[in-house]
């Protein structure tokens, strides 16, 4: 693999890890003494996606901003490795008028016509959705493919299945992506899945499905790269599943009782992992790797400013785009 | 001798406790009861709707199910046509778009097809309502929209005490209630504090009648007609009213299906004017409903036009000074109700 896009790779990932960051600071902040998840700069629910960027990172590598991406309630990630403007995102997140929806959206409900970004907070649904994209693409003799990304979680819904059918049977260009943390909130995989890995569901499908283990970027890309290729060339969808890793909370908020395998979860940092793999490797040493971090610290500080300067919508707004 | 905090009837609860001790104390009572959600188990449920049951009555019948809402609510109305007694959870209501065939094509309508002879008692408990920036996904009320289709009964507490007396009702219902808590009226420690949100819970089994609404303060000048969290608001704005010499009464519907016509007809009878109150979409709702039975009983019983405080037809927005426009907040509440007794 060209050392360059390992580079790459490690830089997206850290340039999602420093965002989260510095939102999870920002969403905190500001809700104490007594903890009020509708107070504060960043009000509502928050899902971070720390210990996920193997995933972003590995797939995005592979697309470009004519492809298209579904997210779901955890969508930064795939936001900021798919290249949506990450002052608009922050934006939105701070629910500004600058924002990707101008603020009518929040973070579970990112949409970037640019790069054909969207996300939605109900679980599986924006599998659908990516069908028609693919459907759109094909029908217009576009090589561009749509990854649509689910949780392990939502694998068990019926739209999951329906999506998969449907794709499969019409060849679409869709990349289904599975990422499995192995926890649904506070539901662990092995009690809400009957297979011990989704990849296996492909085959019910008649798709090639994948699993990749230990949340291994190299591999994600790798394998990604395969399944994008295959749906570009007209030869239909492929399932993919990751074992990545939920490092914080399912929202924020969240006391995560339920979980005894934080201990391990945090010793598993892939950021932390894959630095240690470039440096035994000669790629990128520490010295780069704090350059590195420096650059995204800086990047993510601009957008976070942009956001934090941008103006509120105005209430006088609250009656718009219902319609078009 | 002392009385205990109880036996005075003076003891203290959260909504989300009250409703807790509800469910345990029927399933105490009887073992066809299960609870079944997801993150209902370990996690307590979200919004704290379930908290303790697992430890208490073990995973057999407190079930934590796969994120499959049309499989595990078609599973509870099959378990509840088999002589079961199912308390499901949605953990949003506006989750409900995945799984609705099961709830109005299925639950809803075995009893009619079949002639009354099968019938279906269960219990799916729903959080709604927003006010805390959750966005256009998880912050929706949408009673209108269940109460708008035959063959549910839709209760709606806004307060422990009701919320524990309706759990037990619901639960001894042999049809489908939609029982539906605003995660504002729950006294979570992770939300606004809320002080209506703790209130005196009797310790015993009680039932507060499905079907019947409650005056939760007299007034002679204009009836104020709400529910759930609004009540909250319309008590203060009531308050607040009362120095301008302003006297509203206000009603709790705590019921949709079936809807207690006649404690809102005699309150709109004896002031002469109506103020709706209603956290979910305007149109075609439960302020249209109102507004239709008032017409039809008497259309000289208003002395005002009408008004409603509803979200006016638009998704519910996450930038907080959206949000804050579109919700039946206390300004909105209050200025209408001058403008109706002006
Ligand atoms: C249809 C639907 N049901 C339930 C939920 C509530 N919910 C939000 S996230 C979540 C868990 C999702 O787990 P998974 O798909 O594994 O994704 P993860 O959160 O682990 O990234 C649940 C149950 C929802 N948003 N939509």
């Amino acid at each position: 693999m060209d050392p360059k896009v390992k580079v790459e790779l490690y830089r997206t990932m850290v340039l999602i890890r420093s965002f989260e960051e510095t939102i999870l600071q920002h969403y905190h902040a500001d809700k104490s003494p007594a903890w009020d998840i509708g107070a504060g700069l960043i009000p509502g629910e928050m899902h971070l996606s720390a210990g996920q960027e193997p995933v972003a990172a590995g797939i995005c590598a592979n697309l470009t901003a004519s492809d298209a991406i579904t997210a779901t309630h955890r969508p930064h990630h795939l936001a900021i490795a798919h290249g949506v403007r990450m002052e608009a995102l922050a934006a939105e997140i701070f629910g500004r008028e600058t924002g990707l929806g101008k603020g009518r959206g929040g973070h579970m409900h990112l949409f970037d016509p640019g790069t054909h970004f969207s996300c939605s907070g109900i679980i599986a649904e924006g599998l659908p959705p990516a069908l028609g994209q693919a459907f759109a693409f094909q029908r217009r003799g576009l090589p561009n493919v749509v990854v649509a990304v689910t949780g392990e979680g939502a694998a068990n819904q019926g739209a999951f299945h329906e999506s998969l059918n449907l794709a499969a049977l019409w060849k679409l260009p869709v990349v289904f992506v599975v990422e499995d943390n192995d926890w649904a909130i506070s539901v662990p995989r092995t009690a809400s899945t009957a297979v011990p890995s989704n990849a296996a569901r492909a085959a019910a499908y008649g798709i090639p499905g994948e699993r990749v283990e230990n949340n291994d970027v190299e591999e994600v890309w790798r394998v990604a790269k395969g399944a994008i290729k295959r749906a570009r060339s007209g030869d239909g969808p492929t399932l993919i599943e990751v074992h990545t890793v939920r490092l914080w909370g399912h929202f924020e908020g969240d006391a995560q009782a339920y979980r005894n395998d934080l201990e391990e979860a945090k010793a598993h940092d892939p950021i932390e992992v894959y630095a240690g793999l470039l440096a035994r490797e000669g790629v990128l040493d520490t010295k780069g790797a704090a350059k590195i971090k420096e650059e995204c610290t800086k990047e993510v500080a601009s957008a976070i400013d942009f956001a934090k300067t941008s103006p509120l919508p105005d209430p006088a707004g609250a009656l718009q785009y219902v319609f078009a | 001798m002392a009385l205990t905090a109880t036996e005075a009837g003076t003891r203290k609860l959260s909504t989300a406790k009250a409703m807790v001790e509800g469910i345990a104390q029927e399933m105490e009572r009887d073992p066809s009861i299960f609870v079944m959600g997801e993150d209902v188990g370990a996690y307590g449920g979200i919004f704290s709707s379930t908290t303790g049951l697992l430890e208490r009555f073990g995973k057999d019948r407190v079930i934590d199910t796969p994120i499959s809402e049309t499989a595990f609510l078609g599973l509870a109305t099959g378990a509840a046509t088999e002589g079961m007694r199912p308390i499901v959870e949605l953990m949003f209501v506006d989750f409900f778009g995945v799984a609705m065939d099961q709830i109005y094509n299925h639950m809803a309508k075995i009893h009619f097809e079949s002639g009354g002879n099968v019938k279906v008692p269960l219990v799916l408990m729903t959080a709604v309502g927003g006010g805390y920036s959750d966005g256009a996904q998880h912050s929706q009320c949408l009673w209108g929209t269940f109460a708008h289709l035959p063959g549910m009964k839709v209760v709606v507490p806004s307060n422990p005490a009701d919320a524990k007396g309706l759990m037990i009702a619901a639960i001894r219902d042999d049809n489908p209630v939609i029982y539906m808590f605003h995660k504002g009226v729950m006294g979570l420690p992770w939300m606004a504090k809320n002080p209506r949100a703790i209130g005196t819970v009797p310790e015993g089994d009680y039932q507060v009648p499905i079907g019947s609404a409650s005056v939760v303060r007299a007034g002679k000048d204009v009836t104020i007609v709400t529910l759930s969290l609004s009540v909250h608001h319309c008590l203060d704005v009531a308050e607040e009213l009362a120095q301008e010499g302003i006297s509203c009464e206000v009603i709790d519907l705590r019921s949709l299906v079936p809807l207690d016509r006649r404690t809102v007809l005699e309150s709109v009878g004896k002031t002469g004017r109506m103020v709706v109150v209603d956290e979910d979409y305007q149109s075609f709702g439960l302020s249209g409903e109102l507004a239709a039975i008032v017409a039809e009983t008497d259309p000289g019983m208003l002395r005002r036009p009408l008004a409603r405080v509803a979200v006016p037809d638009v998704p519910i927005p996450y930038s907080r000074p959206l949000e804050q426009a579109v919700l039946p907040t206390h300004s909105r509440i209050a200025a209408a109700i001058r403008k109706t007794v002006a």
